[in-house]
């Protein structure tokens, strides 16, 4: 799967804002930083703001700021805003794609767009806040959490049990 | 609300476990959950993790799991396989200190990986566990119909 420049533009953009959604952040700000257009990004922020995730705030110190949920606002609802991931482009179809191997082909590539898509369905932005923040942290943390599991008794288990299977 | 206490599962938080599986399922599965507290249940070893969410003496939710070694090629690790907060009892963190119960119970019995395995349609649990940090592991299920490729 490969977002359209506009989603990743989207989510770079919803992600800044949603890190403080008190703050006003400018499109140039964010294009700046990203090293992006900024005429491009500021049609990609009117469209996030008819979609209702953001609104743009005039005056001086003005820009945009987030209005949407972050617990409940996920990849999926910002790339939705832009394009419809795994579907073809409407009446294209590709050379071959009819054939035994075309259709073999694009059932394996739909296999990989369903797990895709529930990747991208199941992160909300504060799991991606909280997914950078400990990227931030990084190393430090993991040496640190090794050191305190290394002194852990790890009991010697070999009896064959059921497979595990999570309920909902 | 009440304060919340993660214990162990007695054998009369069944029928208000077994209510809140069918509410969120929409299936009773009596005779499934008196297996599971044989299996998990109060008397069962270290490795074996059957808790509940109280709040005052009420049972909210639960989380089922076990410390497992060498299935599917890997080593030891905490498998979670049931988890579920009654409805009218969410968003207030009583998932997420159910897990960080269980976990804890993992890093004691000496493991240093949870894993959970669930369909991708439940948006739900899948975003839950997500919240709390995990991520996709490195295995991936596959299945097939039996009776579509016999030998």
């Amino acid at each position: 799967m490969k977002l359209q420049k506009n989603s990743s533009l989207a989510l770079y953009s919803v992600l800044e804002f949603a890190a403080d959604p008190t703050r006003h952040i400018s499109a140039a700000e964010i294009a700046d930083k990203y090293g992006v257009s900024p005429h491009h990004l500021a049609k990609v922020l009117s469209e996030l703001a008819r979609a209702g995730i953001v609104e743009s705030v005039r005056g001086v110190g003005g820009g945009y700021r987030f209005i949407g949920n972050v617990r409940r606002l996920t990849l999926m609802d910002v790339i939705q805003t832009f394009e419809q991931p795994g579907l073809p482009e409407s009446g294209r179809r590709e050379p071959g794609e009819l054939t035994p191997v075309g259709k073999a082909l694009g059932a394996v590539l739909s296999e990989i767009d369903e797990i895709a898509k529930a990747t991208l369905s199941s992160i909300t932005l504060t799991t991606m806040l909280r997914l950078m923040e400990r990227q931030q942290r990084g190393p430090a943390e993991s040496v640190a959490r090794r050191k305190n599991n290394g002194a852990a008794h790890r009991a010697s288990r070999s009896r064959p049990r059921p497979s595990p299977a999570t309920k909902a | 609300m009440d304060p919340v206490s993660i214990r162990r599962a007695r054998r009369g938080d069944l029928d208000q476990i077994i209510a809140i599986d069918a509410t969120v399922t929409g299936l009773e599965k009596r005779n499934y959950w008196k297996s599971v507290y044989r299996r998990y249940g109060v008397a069962g070893p270290a490795e074996r993790q059957f808790l509940v969410a109280d709040v005052a003496g009420r049972v909210v939710g639960f989380v089922i799991g076990e410390v497992r070694d060498w299935e599917f090629g890997s080593e030891a690790c905490g498998w979670v396989f049931g988890i579920d907060v009654e409805p009218g009892s969410r968003l207030a963190g009583i998932g997420a200190r159910l897990l960080e119960a269980i976990c804890a119970s993992f890093r004691r019995a000496g493991v240093r990986k949870v894993r959970t395995m669930l369909s991708r349609d439940n948006k739900l649990i899948l975003s839950f566990f997500r919240s709390q940090g995990m991520m996709a592991g490195p295995f991936i299920p596959l299945e097939m119909d039996l009776d579509e490729h016999v030998g």
